[in-house]
């Protein structure tokens, strides 16, 4: 089972991206169950929406307290919640942000963490470069398929597809190929020369 | 045909398949996406011969029900919370008269104070209003059940609450066997009613009795429930034969059971909390602990003997619902205690989930490690806050006007927004 906890603000489509984050894990073969926290559904207001991913039927509907992963949409969120509250040692953190860690004031926090987990990607601007409106979340899930290569890009761009329609689904599909090439970029490559 | 979807969809799919002819739409969430998805299938012609009727409250939507019931035609509509209380009049009206409408309950706590969240306050509330009442533990279970209370429904000529978590399930997006309309059709057949309002041959139906036939009416109500008890098990059987289901899957019937043959400890619940009980009840088995599940999904009419019979050789219930009676304790234990009544197990009441206050595998294991060591009182509240209970409390004693007390605990708890759970 991989637990991934979405925070963002009401409007940037944190709901969406949990729902579609599953749907791309379905086209993939595998069970997901995707839902969000309730309650603050207001413009602007902090978001939470959760996916689980596994090999077999997924039962229990507690909210995630421990994610293997964690995708904020919002780095104002940073300081105002919790956000990575129960997150596991190991764990990944995305954050939608043209700066990195140390420039978010959150350079001590990170040593704690796996360097190749952690990255920050600049998923409003090229969201804004390719769907024309700074709405991050198709992105993000692009550069997710990059950092935990959990689920496959072509999967996430059926979802999207599936989702969406015309140059909206055109739009982000091409702001999730963007994110996820930005990431591979980002990446160091040595399981490619060992194909090789 | 297997599919990626908020269960709302799922299941505005799974009516759509049985044809409904009237569907009176009331928003209230967390039913709405419901109704919603019924409008645009109709809308475009997917739901061929179905009138959408947006009406003007849900107590309309029960009446506009009952009047397209009684005229013949097969009759859906959904609500939730307050909604179904507004309607209630008309619930009672449903069921007196035998009209098998199916309604889909979104469960969802009732007010005041307002919450919009899930607990089972709504449908409880309606429990002895004659109408059948199936839980759904999970979405495919309420697509399943959906089908399954058109048919139960029209057998019977009684009315269908079908109940499913309101947000939990209702907004989850999960993978759901969507059934093909082939099959719906081979399983349901056409609604051929029992009565039907028909100006070639009037008839009259809830015309007044009096105290000459009332207590024999009321009483044949009660028979239909028994009638029901025979029935629902039948109708499950066949479906999973229709559909192909089995397995883990409850697909409908009385109850189902999860590693409960040799438990010492049973754990009884309805609804989508029994998910995260079977993965509590994997983690203490894993630990030698002898516990297993009851999952309730007929809650009206009662699985008296379906329960009985599960017992085994249990030495204790825990019964875990999402709702109680303020100045008695649980509702759905008192139930289970009238039917094990011949059997003196401890019956362990635990009120949970009140208002979507997350139930965690963590919570579940606390109480029911409790509960096999004796350690657990008659009634809990899962994870109450006692010493913010206190605090107002000793407020009150202290202050004579100390104001209205949902408010006072907000203000003393402070900011909620930030929290995760």
């Amino acid at each position: 089972m991989f637990q991934v906890r979405i925070h963002g603000r009401g409007g940037q489509g944190v709901v969406t991206a949990a729902e579609i984050l599953s749907v791309a894990a379905f086209v993939g073969g595998r069970h997901a169950q995707a839902f969000p926290s309730f309650g603050s559904e207001r413009t602007g207001a902090p978001v939470v929406a959760f996916c689980r991913i596994a090999d077999a039927p997924i039962r229990s509907r507690e909210p995630i307290v421990e994610p293997d992963a964690l995708i904020i949409q919002d780095p104002t969120l940073l300081h105002q919640v919790d956000v990575f509250s129960g997150l596991r040692r190991d764990g990944a953190i995305l954050i939608n942000s043209a700066r990195s860690f140390e420039a978010l004031g959150l350079g001590e926090f990170a040593a704690g963490f796996s360097p190749g987990r952690l990255l920050t990607v600049p998923a409003s601007e090229l969201a804004l470069e390719h769907l024309g409106r700074p709405l991050p979340n198709a992105a993000l899930l692009g550069a997710f398929a990059a950092l935990c290569q959990l689920i496959q890009l072509v999967d996430v761009q059926s979802a999207i597809e599936a989702r969406f329609g015309g140059a909206l689904a055109r739009g982000n599909v091409a702001a999730a190929t963007a994110a996820y090439q930005w990431v591979r970029q980002q990446q160091p490559q040595p399981a490619e020369a060992a194909d090789a | 045909m297997l599919e990626q979807c908020e269960g709302s969809h799922a299941v505005a799919q799974a009516v759509a398949a049985c044809r409904p002819q009237v569907i009176c739409a009331y928003p209230i969430s967390p039913q709405t996406h419901i109704v919603e998805g019924l409008g645009a299938l109709v809308k475009d012609g997917t739901l061929a011969g179905c009138e959408f009727i947006n009406v003007e409250s849900e107590f309309a939507a029960m009446s506009v029900a009952i009047g397209a019931s009684a005229a013949g035609a097969r009759a859906y509509t959904a609500t939730a919370s307050q909604g179904l209380l507004f309607m209630a009049e008309a619930v009672y009206n449903a069921s007196g008269l035998g009209l098998p409408i199916v309604m889909t309950v979104a469960n969802r706590a009732i007010g005041a104070p307002i919450n919009i969240w899930n607990d089972h306050s709504d449908s409880m509330a309606m429990r002895d209003a004659g109408w059948i009442q199936l839980f759904a533990e999970s979405n495919q279970d309420a697509v399943d059940l959906h089908i399954q209370a058109f048919r139960i429904a029209e057998e019977l000529s009684l009315p269908v609450m079908v109940c499913m978590d309101g947000f939990i399930l209702t907004h989850a997006v999960e993978r759901i066997d969507l059934p093909e309309q082939a099959t719906v059709d081979a399983f349901l057949p056409r609604y051929e009613p029992r009565q039907v309002l028909d100006p070639a041959e009037p008839v009259s139906i809830g015309a007044m009795v009096g105290p000459e036939a009332f207590t024999e009416v009321r009483y044949l109500a009660h028979v239909k429930q028994l009638q029901a008890l025979e029935l629902i098990p039948q109708v499950a059987a066949d479906f999973r034969r229709h559909f192909g289901r089995g397995g883990d899957g409850a697909s409908g019937g009385l109850i189902s059971r999860y590693r409960s043959d040799d438990a010492e400890t049973l754990v009884i619940a309805l609804g989508s909390v029994l998910g995260t009980i079977k993965d509590t009840i994997d983690a203490l088995r894993d630990d030698g602990h002898r516990i297993g599940a009851i999952g309730i999904g007929s809650f009206r009419p009662f699985p008296t003997a379906a329960l009985q019979a599960a017992l085994g050789g249990a030495r204790r219930v825990v019964v875990i619902e999402k709702c109680f009676a303020a100045g008695i304790g649980g509702i759905v234990e008192r139930d289970v205690r009238m039917a094990l009544r011949e059997h003196p197990l401890p019956v362990l009441a635990v009120v949970a989930g009140l208002g979507g206050r997350a139930i965690t595998q963590a919570s579940l294991r606390r109480l029911l490690t409790d509960a096999m060591a004796g350690r657990l009182g008659p009634l809990t509240f899962l994870d109450l806050d006692h010493a913010l209970v206190d605090r107002v409390l000793a407020r009150e004693r202290a202050t004579r006007r100390s104001g209205p007390i949902a408010e006072g605990v907000l203000r003393d708890i402070g900011t909620v927004a930030s929290r995760i759970g």
